[in-house]
């Protein structure tokens, strides 16, 4: 026994030693990927989001066309995936400190605070002011983006979308319905619709974030453009009567049923189909659906008979009509340690170019100044544009404030909210206490 | 041999490079991500410390409750009825379709070759009210009665997704069940019919006992893939709506990976390992007193 003690003893040293030994492989291993980054990039590498093309397509054009110096010292190299993934994609890549030389930066405007916060996202203010090109951007999107981003400058405005109702002019005009101006003035309107067998709304609850939008706007009219921020700053709860009171007539709609039948089944892609096919009379959406209503493939009633209205007001209510929700679609931003000279090309060719190349190629509204003259498609897009240059005062969405886990929370909620199977407080409830756990 | 078996150097160089591995590909994960239970963080922030933080959150947590509570609701169910629905359709094979069981057997079959994603799809569109109405809707209005929203509520989802997973996994059990009754010699049967029992008392007294530790071992591959349940339940429902159909793992994922809370995702992983392995105990226990009476 004495003498085999040590082999038992050195066995088990040796199993100790491989442990050990393992550890240390993968903590280099680690350590190896983490080094090679640091070195200037040989690529404009841009992650990008599988269900977003109009960035990703206008940039290869502009690489191409009026970007083609910038791209033949650093080339554009484009790399997807889908959206719900994104956020994983990018902790991952920041662990590593891998991150591409442009990404979209996260679902949540939170994530991407934590990369800034850990030295990983350029300061785009100082950058483009160094490039002098500050003063491409629309000050609304720069104000969009700092209200949302901590009074930073984080991410680039490749998409500045204002939210409102767009409506079935058609509709409207056959049941004698005029563009209502308070919110009960829209509820009527969806009971005379609703009595005509017309849905009055379509909104897709599978995704949630447009249902929880009408909240949001109906919390700014009520209480106000800071009713949010009060919830953020802790300064108020969503459980207090007043924002309660919100979840409540959201719910009232659903339990008339004017969001139509299943609609915690309904797809964005099928809410606006509704829409676009005139079986519905409304849809709560940013004018990023602008690009869907004026392809005529898709929209069936006909880009001239689709109205665009500002939410109502709340009557009594300390917020005002011309307080436009906005956003700046998801949020792209570059990498700290690979902003050089050769990205400073790029990013200057993309602020004094990207504007024009968007509205005429695709449509869609950006942040950055349109430096060439460019047509519009249809009345409703200079409707939303002559919005956009009128508004005095944007407000942010629902979730645009709250953790990852709040939003997540609040929008797959959403839907019980309007098909009843969740009361209006235990909705509240629910997301208060998903942004408490923080 | 026996000096060799004897010999502690012996046993060692046998057994250490399978030590080794099992060591580096299963242990030290277990134990780092046990590690992990510890720290709050991520891996943009990095990891701190937080004592025992997280598992007081744990006990704390409702979502956490909702979410064992349906995982054992989900399991129980699951496994009962899908080893049962198995076991008709093996004793449907054996004793009425005899030799021309093949062609049912292959159709049984056929949804546990399917992806369960396509499984997830194809229960949507069977049972949905909106954009199109699902054919169970159209039998529901043609009966005159309302559409029902099945992934509208918590519970008709849940049931939606109770019968799915039947389904979509009888027909293995059945196979796995046939197997052990083609197992029982003719001559018992025979036996047993001569001496009068016949039916439904035949099954009772004679095949049910015979097929037992099959059956014991149905229950056990049962309860631990429905325990670990997660493809159906993305496919189908994505958890929703709400939380209402989220499972431990589903949750243990949207933890870690969605709010990227990886500390307090893995002690959700160490409580599900936690409960797998007392089920199992339990299940162990249980066939083992079963099979030495049987």
């Amino acid at each position: 026994m004495s003498l085999r003690m040590p082999h038992a003893r050195r066995a088990r040293l040796s199993l100790f030693t491989a442990a050990t030994a393992s550890l240390a492989l993968v903590t280099t291993a680690c350590g190896g990927s983490g080094s090679g980054s640091t070195a200037a990039p040989k690529e404009f590498s841009y992650l990008s989001v599988t269900e977003n093309t109009t960035v990703k397509t206008a940039l290869t054009a502009m690489s191409k066309g009026v970007c083609k110096a910038a791209n033949d010292a650093l080339p554009l190299k484009v790399e997807t995936v889908p959206q719900t993934s994104l956020d994983q994609k990018l902790q991952l890549l920041a662990g590593q400190d891998a991150l591409p030389v442009q990404f979209a930066a996260g679902n949540a405007p939170a994530l991407t605070q934590q990369l800034a916060k850990s030295g990983k996202v350029a300061d785009l203010e100082k950058e483009l002011k160094s490039l002098g090109v500050l003063d491409q951007l629309e000050p609304a999107a720069v104000s969009t983006i700092k209200a949302l981003y901590g009074g930073k400058l984080q991410v680039l405005p490749y998409e500045y979308n204002i939210e409102g109702i767009f409506y079935n002019k058609k509709l409207f005009q056959e049941n004698a319905i005029a563009i209502p101006g308070t919110w009960d003035e829209l509820v009527a309107a969806a009971a005379k619709l609703d009595a005509k067998n017309v849905q009055p709304f379509s909104a897709s609850g599978q995704q949630g974030w447009p249902i929880t939008r009408l909240l949001s706007t109906y919390l700014y009219r009520s209480l106000g453009p800071d009713a949010l921020q009060k919830v953020a700053d802790g300064k108020a709860k969503l459980t207090d009567p007043e924002y309660v009171k919100a979840a409540e007539e959201i719910a009232g709609l659903g339990k008339k049923g004017y969001f139509g039948k299943g609609v915690g089944s309904i797809d964005y892609d099928t809410a606006m189909n509704q829409f676009l096919n005139g079986k519905a009379a409304m849809f709560y959406m940013g004018n990023w659906a602008l690009a869907n209503i004026s392809d005529e493939k898709q929209n069936k009633v006909g880009a001239e008979n689709v109205g665009f209205m500002p939410f109502p007001a709340v009557s009594g209510g300390k917020g005002s009509i011309d307080q436009y929700p906005s956003n700046v679609g998801l949020g792209i931003t570059l990498g700290a340690k690979s902003f050089d000279k050769k990205t400073g090309d790029w990013v200057s060719c993309i602020a004094k170019n990207y504007g024009s190349t968007a509205l005429k190629n695709h449509g869609s509204i950006s942040g950055f100044k349109v430096n060439t003259g460019v047509m519009d498609a249809n009345d409703v897009t200079t409707k939303v544009r002559k919005t956009i240059s009128e508004s005095k005062q944007n407000v942010l969405w629902f979730e645009a404030l709250f953790s990852t886990k709040a939003t997540t929370v609040s929008q797959t909620n959403a839907a019980g909210l309007v098909t009843g199977s969740m009361k209006p407080e235990a909705f509240m409830q629910t997301v208060q206490d998903a942004l408490t756990a923080k | 041999m026996h000096r060799v078996l004897g010999d502690r150097r012996a046993i060692a160089i046998l057994l250490g490079p399978a030590l080794l591995v099992y060591s580096l590909i299963m242990l030290v994960p277990i134990v780092w991500s046990l590690g992990y239970s510890f720290t709050q963080g991520n891996t943009i922030e990095g990891f701190t410390g937080n004592g025992g933080a997280n598992f007081s959150r744990l006990f704390e947590d409702p979502a956490v409750r909702d979410a064992l509570w349906f995982t054992l609701t989900y399991a129980a169910l699951v496994t009962v009825g899908q080893v049962v629905a198995g076991y008709l359709l093996a004793l449907l094979y054996v004793f009425f379709l005899k030799r021309s069981s093949a062609l049912i057997r292959t159709l049984a079959f056929f949804p546990v070759v399917l992806p369960t994603v396509a499984v997830g799809l194809l229960f949507q569109k069977f049972f949905q009210v909106a954009p199109q109405t699902g054919p169970v809707n159209s039998l529901l209005n043609a009966v005159g009665l309302d559409s029902i929203d099945f992934f509208g509520s918590a519970g008709s989802a849940f049931w939606v997704l109770i019968l799915m997973d039947i389904w979509r996994s009888m027909g293995f059990y059945a196979v796995l069940l046939f197997a052990g009754l083609v197992d029982i010699p003719d001559e018992v049967l025979e036996s047993a019919r001569l001496d009068g029992a016949s039916g439904l008392r035949l099954i009772r007294h004679i095949v049910l006992p015979l097929s037992l530790p099959v059956l014991m071992s149905s229950l056990i591959f049962s309860i631990n893939g429905t325990l670990k349940v997660f493809d159906s339940v993305v496919a189908l429902t994505n958890g929703g709506p709400g939380n209402g159909t989220t499972p431990l793992t589903l949750y243990m994922f949207q933890t870690s990976f969605t709010y990227s809370d990886y500390g307090y995702g893995s002690t959700i992983a160490l409580l599900l390992t936690v409960v797998c392995l007392l089920v199992s105990l339990a299940v162990y226990r249980v066939s083992r007193r079963d099979i030495t009476e049987g």
